[in-house]
């Protein structure tokens, strides 16, 4: 009776010490969370993945309530059968809701389980989820916005190269880049020396390239005009081919086919810096007057502009890739940025319709203003007066002019 | 007739693969990706040709004794060498579906100790090239390039541990005229702001450019004027 006495004395002294302390208190909420299961994800939906060419399902479920005690995972498993064996298809870290399931047969019905997984690699299984199936859709809802917006710009362009087609006068700013062609390359015939033309280091199927090889079209004709040696070497095979027929085809309709050369265009490399090195080779051996760099650039831009600078060409540069362009900028005598690129070759050719697509634009312009403009207002309204009204007008502002992943 | 089957051609194609985003049903949804492996079909046989004119021009250099001859030579005997390396897959496993990069090949050698360090030293280049830039282009010759020289100063100080030591002592409530602070600022906001509007004239521009090509109204880069 002592000896149990002590014992129980010992033991309330104990507990008195450990709940007296914030790290006893915790241990003690921690042994009796440890004891209780790990609870399941539940209510666990999956359905046709929207938007799609069919074969995936999305499955979403409302996370564990033990989510912050240690679960590390969702382990996601499917049965083409509500009683049959459940595969593992997959794993959703922790806090996420939701999985698509990209390898289904659209002729197939699903269900699913999603297992939460602890630290302790405790497994605790959800209920099954509704039978589901995947299928194509023939419109994908989640492009809407882009469907409208894009209507709109196209339609404008469209309406303004028929409204030139007609004859009325449009006006254009001056771009003083390309003001300036006729300049260098009239430099370029009385110096005696040849014009460099670098079509950017990507393939024909980069829109930048495309854009270049018009506007090589453009020059190739004036040249041919001045009869001044044009020098053009691509880094790929098939900017290669595509640029030598459009000189080739610029200097006959210049009525100067006797003037062409097929060693005015050729390859030299796919390799980026290599393509660099035979590049500033020539620029240093040749010494052109005139150096056009027109297209897609990344690292090489600098090393081919400064260059350029340092033989003391006249130097014409346009890019859309936002990074180059300070390079630019900074060692060449005129750049084309972003859009300019894109509107050169029209503003070189002074067609009507063509002017008429840049018009076009315009309302492009006119839509993303006022979008930045009035969410910027609206989410300012909302920062100070806190006012639902402004906030909900805000998100469907963002929500009309993003493209939201399903 | 030679003009028209391109302008067609680039219609039916443009217009297709506009529809092919909207549309994910088969066969449209899967266009997109099927176009771009067909032009990588036709890329790797396009590549014979540019092989080809390589050895042509550099040829015709070495022939008639053009001036600077010599680098065509270099240029001839580095492609043929890499080539022979290549195809006979010299050093390494034999057989077509022998690796041509496996340690040892002497294609392999030659991309690793020769080819990998001529590229390295060309892309060092780049940092000579970006200090002579700077300096030309951060004077102070008028009231915009003053701006862009103090902007640049912010930046660069605000990247070195001397930028970040030298206004570390302010008060919390002025944090924000810490060097790096004001470095990340004007990198997310006016930076970026410039950036976005850059952005949105692109995408304006491409499409533009791109309705000109698929109506046809654009054909330079077909050898022709337009329509």
């Amino acid at each position: 009776m002592k000896a149990f006495s002590y014992s129980f004395t010992f033991y309330c002294l104990l507990g008195l010490i450990l709940l007296a302390t914030t790290d006893g208190l915790a241990q003690v909420e921690s042994s009796d969370s440890l004891l209780s299961p790990l609870l399941p994800p539940s209510e666990v939906i999956a359905e046709d993945h929207p938007g799609d060419a069919g074969a995936a399902i999305i499955v979403r479920w409302k996370l564990s309530p033990d989510e912050d005690r240690g679960v590390t995972g969702y382990e996601i498993v499917r049965s083409t059968s509500p009683t049959g064996e459940f595969s593992s298809i997959g794993f959703a870290a922790a806090g996420s809701n939701r999985y698509v399931d990209a390898n289904t047969e659209d002729s197939l019905t699903y269900y699913y389980k999603v297992l939460a997984i602890d630290v302790d690699k405790n497994v605790s299984e959800s209920e099954l989820s509704p039978p589901a199936r995947s299928s194509p859709q023939w419109f994908n809802f989640h492009l809407l916005n882009l469907l409208i917006i894009g209507g709109l710009i196209c339609g404008a362009v469209i309406y303004f190269i028929a409204h030139a087609k007609k004859g009325k006068k449009l006006f254009l700013r001056k771009i003083a880049g390309l003001e300036a062609v006729d300049e260098a390359i009239g430099r370029a015939t009385e110096m005696g020396r040849p014009i460099l033309f670098i079509p950017g280091i990507l393939d024909m199927d980069d829109v930048q390239t495309i854009a270049a090889i018009t506007i090589l079209g453009r020059v190739a004709k004036t040249i041919a005009q001045y009869d001044t040696k044009l020098n053009v070497p691509t880094s790929r095979s098939i900017v290669m081919s595509t640029a030598m027929e459009t000189v080739k085809e610029a200097y006959i309709s210049a009525g100067r086919a006797d003037a062409y050369s097929d060693d005015f265009v050729h390859y030299v490399t796919d390799e980026q810096f290599g393509y660099v090195a035979a590049v500033n080779g020539i620029m240093v051996r040749e010494r052109p007057a005139t150096c056009f760099y027109i297209g897609a650039f990344f690292a090489e831009s600098l090393i081919m502009a400064e260059t350029g600078n340092a033989i003391g060409a006249i130097q014409i540069a346009g890019t859309a890739m936002p990074a180059q362009l300070p390079f630019f900028v900074a060692a060449c005598d005129y750049t084309l940025i972003g859009e300019e690129l894109f509107a050169a070759s029209a503003y070189l050719s002074g067609e009507p319709k063509q002017l008429g697509s840049l018009k076009g634009q315009d309302v492009g312009k006119i839509i993303a203003m006022s979008a930045i403009v009035i969410g910027a207002l609206l989410e300012t309204f909302f920062a100070i007066s806190g006012s639902s009204f402004f906030g909900s007008l805000a998100e469907l502002v963002h929500k009309l002019f993003s493209i939201v992943a399903s | 007739m030679r003009r028209q089957i391109p302008v067609v051609i680039t219609f039916i194609v443009g217009s297709v693969l506009i529809i092919s985003v909207f549309i994910p049903h088969k066969p449209f949804g899967q266009l997109g990706e099927n176009f771009s492996v067909y032009f990588d079909i036709i890329a790797v046989f396009a590549f014979i040709l540019g092989a080809g004119n390589l050895l042509r021009v550099h040829g015709n250099r070495i022939y008639k004794k053009h001036k600077d001859w010599p680098y065509s030579v270099v240029t001839v005997a580095g492609f043929t060498v890499m080539m022979i390396a290549g195809l006979f897959k010299i050093g390494g496993s034999p057989g077509i579906t022998g690796d041509l990069t496996e340690p040892g090949s002497m294609f392999e050698d030659l991309y690793m100790y020769v080819f990998t360090p001529l590229m390295a030293t060309m892309f060092a280049l780049l940092a000579f090239y970006v200090a002579s830039a700077s300096h030309r282009a951060f004077r102070a010759k008028n009231k915009e390039a003053t701006v862009l020289l103090l902007a640049a100063f912010v930046i660069l100080l605000g990247r070195t541990p001397f930028g970040v030591e030298l206004t570390s002592w302010l008060p919390d409530p002025l944090s924000f005229l810490e060097i790096p602070n004001l470095a990340s600022w004007i990198m997310s906001v006016p930076n970026m702001a410039g950036q976005r509007a850059i952005m949105v004239g692109i995408a304006l521009g491409v499409i533009a450019m791109a309705l000109r090509v698929i109506l046809g109204v654009e054909r330079t880069y077909l050898g022709a004027d337009s329509e």
